[in-house]
C-alpha cells in the first residue's frame, strides 16, 4: 500500500505584480485504492494544487511538505515525480505536433518502467484501451492532441492513465467541457483503474456530476487555497442543493 | 496595378525574444516592418550573365546584409577552380549523364543569375554535368548525384537537370566533404514533367557552398524541391522558381539545423509570371549554439499577367540556446487582385514549456522530451517528401544531428540532469 501525503502545503504563483500566495496551507492524505474528491468554486486553488504536485516550474512551493511513501516529492523533478507513481490528468492537454501518439505512449511507458515494453502485449494493450475507450484506431498515428476535440483530448488522458498505471492519478477537471456520453466512457476508463489496480485517486472537479459515474469516498470542499469542510460522498449531494455560497461568505467573511 | 508588400522579420534571440511562437499556426502570424530596410520589387533585382553587370557586393546590399561576405569573398572571382569538387551521378536505367562544355546550348536556360556568387559562377566554370530524363520516362529509381568536396581551392560546378515533357523522376543531390564551392543547379521540368529534387548540404565543418537552384516549369510541370542544410561553416543556397507556362505547381521545402559558429541561407524567389500556377514554400529550421545563424528569405511575386495564382509560404525557426540568432523575412508582391490566394507566415520561437511539462509529467526525461518535440518539428516535414528511403535517410540525419546537439541542448536546461541514454533510443518514430 502507498500513501501520498500533503502536509501545510502553501504554494505561490508569480505575478506582474509579484508572487502571488494560491494555496495557504493544504493538508491531505491520500492511501493506494481512495478516492478523494475535491471541490470547489473557480479560483479557489484546485488547480493549483494539480500542478504543484506535477511540478509545474510556474508555481513555487513557499512551505509544506509532499511526500510519497516517505519520499520527498517535491525534491523531484517532473519526470522523476511521473516514474515515482504519480499521474496527472490534464485540463488542457498540450499539443505536441510530429510526435505519434504510438510514439509517445511508447516512450512514456518505457520510461515510467524502466525498460521498453514486451512489444506484442504492449500493442494489445493499447488497442484494447483504445477500443475501450472508444477510440478509433486512426488516433494511433496522429499527433499527440493535435486537432483533437475537447472529448478526444480527454480520453487520450485517460489512456494514459490505463496504460502507465500510476500509483495515485490527480485527475484535474477532466469532466469540464464533455457531453453526457463523454463523461460516461472516462468514467468508465477511470472505473477500469480503479477496479485492476490499486490506485488512489484525486479527482478535482467544479461540479458534482462526474461523482454520479465515480464513486468518491472523501469529498473535501476547497475554498481560498485550503480546504474548507471534509466529508463523505454525502457531502456532494450537499453541495449539489446549496451550491458553494455558504463557503464564500464564511471566506470572505 | 494593385501592389502590396509586406515584410517581416528578425528574432534576436539572443536580445532577449522570450515570446513563445512556436505553435502559432499558419495564419499570418507576423509581424509586419520590423527591422530591415525596405526594398523595391524584386522584379527590380538586377539579374545578368554578364560578370561585369552584377559586381562584387560590399555587404550593405539587400541580398547580401545578412550573409559573412568576407567568408564568401573567394567565390566573388570569376577565376574559379573545377578542382575542388568530384561529381559522381548513379542514374536510374531510363536516365542519361553526360559531360558537357559550357557552350552547350541547353544550358544557361533556366533563369538568370541573380547575384554576384551565381555570376561568377556562370563565367567561370568550364564544363557541366547534364542529367536528362527522357520525355515521357517514368525512371525506375532515384538518381544520386554526389558532389565530394576535396579540397578547399575555390571552385565553381555547373549542373543541368533536365526532366522531359511528361516525365517522372527522383533526384538526391547529396554534398559531402570540405570545398568552397559556388554551384549552379538548373532545373528545367518541361510540360506535364514531375520532379522531385532532394539537395542535402551535409558538408564537413569548414565548407564554404554558394548555390543557385534556378527552376524553369513549363505547362502543367511539378516539381516538389526540397532542401536540407545540416553541414558546413557557411551555405548560402538561392533557390529561384520561374514559370514559364499556365498550371505549373512547385512545392518548396527546406529543413535546416545551424549548430553553434554554422551560418545557413537559404533566399527563395517565386516568379509567378504566368497565370494559373501553385507555390507552397515551406521552411524549418533548429538553431543551437553560440553564434548559429540561419536566414530565410522567401520572395514571392505575383506579376499582373498571373491572374488565378495559388501561393502561400511558411517559415518557423525553433531557437534551442541563448546565442543563437533566425532572422526571417517573407516578401509578398501582388500585382493583380485576381488571384486564388496568396500568404505568408513566419515564426520563430524557443522550446515550447508546456510541451515540454505535458512529455515529463508522463515520465519522459528533459532531454528525451526535448528530442521529441525537436523530431516532431522536422518529422511533419520529412513525411511530406514521399520518397521512403529518402524520408528515412533524412530521419536518420536530423537523428545524429540531435545526438551531437544534445551536450549542448542539455548544458541549456536548468532543471532535470537524468541519464538520457536510457531512453534515447526510443525518440525514432
Amino acid at each position: 500500500m502507498s500513501t501520498l501525503d500533503i502536509r501545510d502545503l502553501h504554494v505561490s504563483v508569480e505575478t506582474k505584480e509579484g508572487a502571488k500566495q494560491i494555496l495557504r496551507g493544504v493538508d491531505l492524505t491520500i492511501d493506494s485504492g481512495q478516492t478523494h474528491a475535491i471541490m470547489g468554486p473557480n479560483g479557489s486553488g484546485k488547480s493549483t494544487l494539480a500542478y504543484s504536485l506535477a511540478g509545474h516550474p510556474k508555481y513555487t512551493v513557499t512551505s509544506g511538505t509532499v511526500t510519497l511513501d516517505g519520499e520527498d516529492v517535491l525534491a523531484m523533478t517532473v519526470d522523476e515525480r511521473a516514474r515515482a507513481g504519480l499521474f496527472l490528468a490534464m485540463q488542457y492537454p498540450v499539443e505536441v505536433p510530429g510526435v505519434s501518439v504510438t510514439n509517445f505512449l511508447r516512450t512514456a511507458k518505457t520510461a515510467i518502467d524502466g525498460q521498453a515494453p514486451a512489444l506484442r502485449t504492449w500493442v494489445k494493450d493499447v488497442k484494447g484501451a483504445m477500443e475501450a475507450l472508444r477510440m478509433d484506431s486512426s488516433f494511433a498515428d496522429r499527433s499527440v492532441n493535435e486537432g483533437f476535440s475537447g472529448g478526444e483530448k480527454k480520453r487520450h488522458e485517460i489512456l494514459q492513465l490505463e496504460l502507465l498505471k500510476p500509483k495515485f492519478a490527480i485527475l484535474d477537471e477532466t469532466d469540464s467541457g464533455l457531453d453526457v456520453d463523454a463523461l460516461r466512457i472516462v468514467s468508465e476508463g477511470v472505473n477500469r483503474v480503479k477496479a485492476n489496480t490499486d490506485a488512489g485517486f484525486l479527482l478535482i472537479t467544479h461540479y458534482t456530476r462526474i461523482l454520479r459515474y465515480i464513486k468518491p469516498d472523501f469529498v473535501h470542499v476547497f475554498v481560498d487555497g485550503r480546504i474548507a469542510e471534509e466529508g463523505g460522498p454525502e457531502l456532494a449531494d450537499r453541495l449539489e442543493t446549496e451550491g458553494y455560497d455558504r463557503f464564500l461568505t464564511t471566506a470572505t467573511a | 496595378m494593385a501592389s502590396t508588400q509586406t515584410e517581416s522579420t528578425t528574432s534576436d534571440v539572443a536580445a532577449g525574444l522570450s515570446t513563445d511562437h512556436s505553435r502559432a499556426a499558419a495564419d499570418g502570424a507576423h509581424t509586419h516592418g520590423v527591422g530591415g530596410t525596405p526594398q523595391g520589387s524584386r522584379a527590380e533585382r538586377l539579374t545578368s550573365f554578364d560578370a561585369d553587370v552584377i559586381t562584387v557586393p560590399s555587404g550593405r546590399e539587400e541580398e547580401w546584409r545578412f550573409s559573412p561576405v568576407a567568408k564568401l569573398a573567394p567565390l566573388f572571382s570569376t577565376e574559379l577552380a573545377s578542382s575542388g569538387v568530384q561529381t559522381t551521378v548513379v542514374e536510374a536505367p531510363e536516365v542519361t549523364v553526360e559531360i558537357v562544355p559550357r557552350s552547350d546550348a541547353r544550358l544557361g536556360q533556366a533563369g538568370v543569375p541573380g547575384d554576384r556568387t551565381a555570376v561568377a559562377a556562370w563565367n567561370a566554370v568550364k564544363e557541366a554535368t547534364v542529367v536528362t530524363v527522357p520525355a515521357q520516362a517514368v525512371a525506375s529509381a532515384v538518381t544520386s548525384i554526389r558532389v565530394e568536396g576535396v579540397s578547399a581551392t575555390p571552385s565553381a560546378s555547373h549542373l543541368l537537370i533536365h526532366a522531359g515533357a511528361l516525365s517522372e523522376s527522383v533526384v538526391l543531390l547529396d554534398h559531402v566533404g570540405n570545398a568552397v564551392l559556388s554551384e549552379t543547379v538548373e532545373i528545367v521540368v518541361e510540360d506535364g514533367a514531375h520532379l522531385t529534387l532532394v539537395s542535402v548540404q551535409d558538408w564537413s565543418s569548414e565548407a564554404v557552398h554558394a548555390s543557385s537552384h534556378r527552376i524553369r516549369l513549363g505547362r502543367d510541370a511539378k516539381v516538389k524541391h526540397v532542401v536540407v542544410t545540416l553541414g558546413g561553416d557557411v551555405v548560402r543556397l538561392t533557390p529561384d522558381a520561374e514559370f514559364v507556362g499556365e498550371g505549373g505547381e512547385v512545392e518548396m521545402v527546406g529543413l535546416y539545423f545551424a549548430d553553434a559558429g554554422q551560418h545557413q541561407e537559404h533566399r527563395l524567389f517565386v516568379d509567378h509570371a504566368v497565370p494559373r500556377c501553385k507555390s507552397r514554400v515551406t521552411y524549418k529550421g533548429a538553431l543551437q549554439g553560440e553564434a548559429a545563424h540561419t536566414v530565410w528569405v522567401g520572395d514571392v511575386l505575383i506579376r499582373k499577367e498571373a491572374e488565378g495564382t495559388d501561393t502561400y509560404e511558411l517559415n518557423r525557426n525553433l531557437v534551442l540556446s541563448d546565442g543563437a540568432r533566425a532572422d526571417s523575412v517573407p516578401n509578398l508582391e501582388i500585382e493583380t487582385g485576381l488571384i486564388e490566394g496568396a500568404g505568408h507566415a513566419s515564426a520563430t520561437g524557443r522550446f515550447d514549456d508546456e510541451q515540454l511539462f505535458y512529455l515529463q509529467a508522463r515520465g519522459i526525461p528533459e532531454s528525451d522530451a526535448r528530442r521529441l518535440v525537436v523530431h516532431g518539428f522536422f518529422a511533419e516535414l520529412i513525411h511530406s517528401i514521399g520518397v521512403e528511403s529518402i524520408e528515412a535517410r533524412l530521419l536518420a540525419s536530423i537523428e545524429a544531428e540531435l545526438s551531437k546537439s544534445m551536450s549542448v541542448i542539455e548544458g541549456t536546461a536548468g532543471t532535470a540532469g537524468t541519464d538520457s541514454s536510457d531512453a534515447g533510443d526510443q525518440v525514432t518514430a
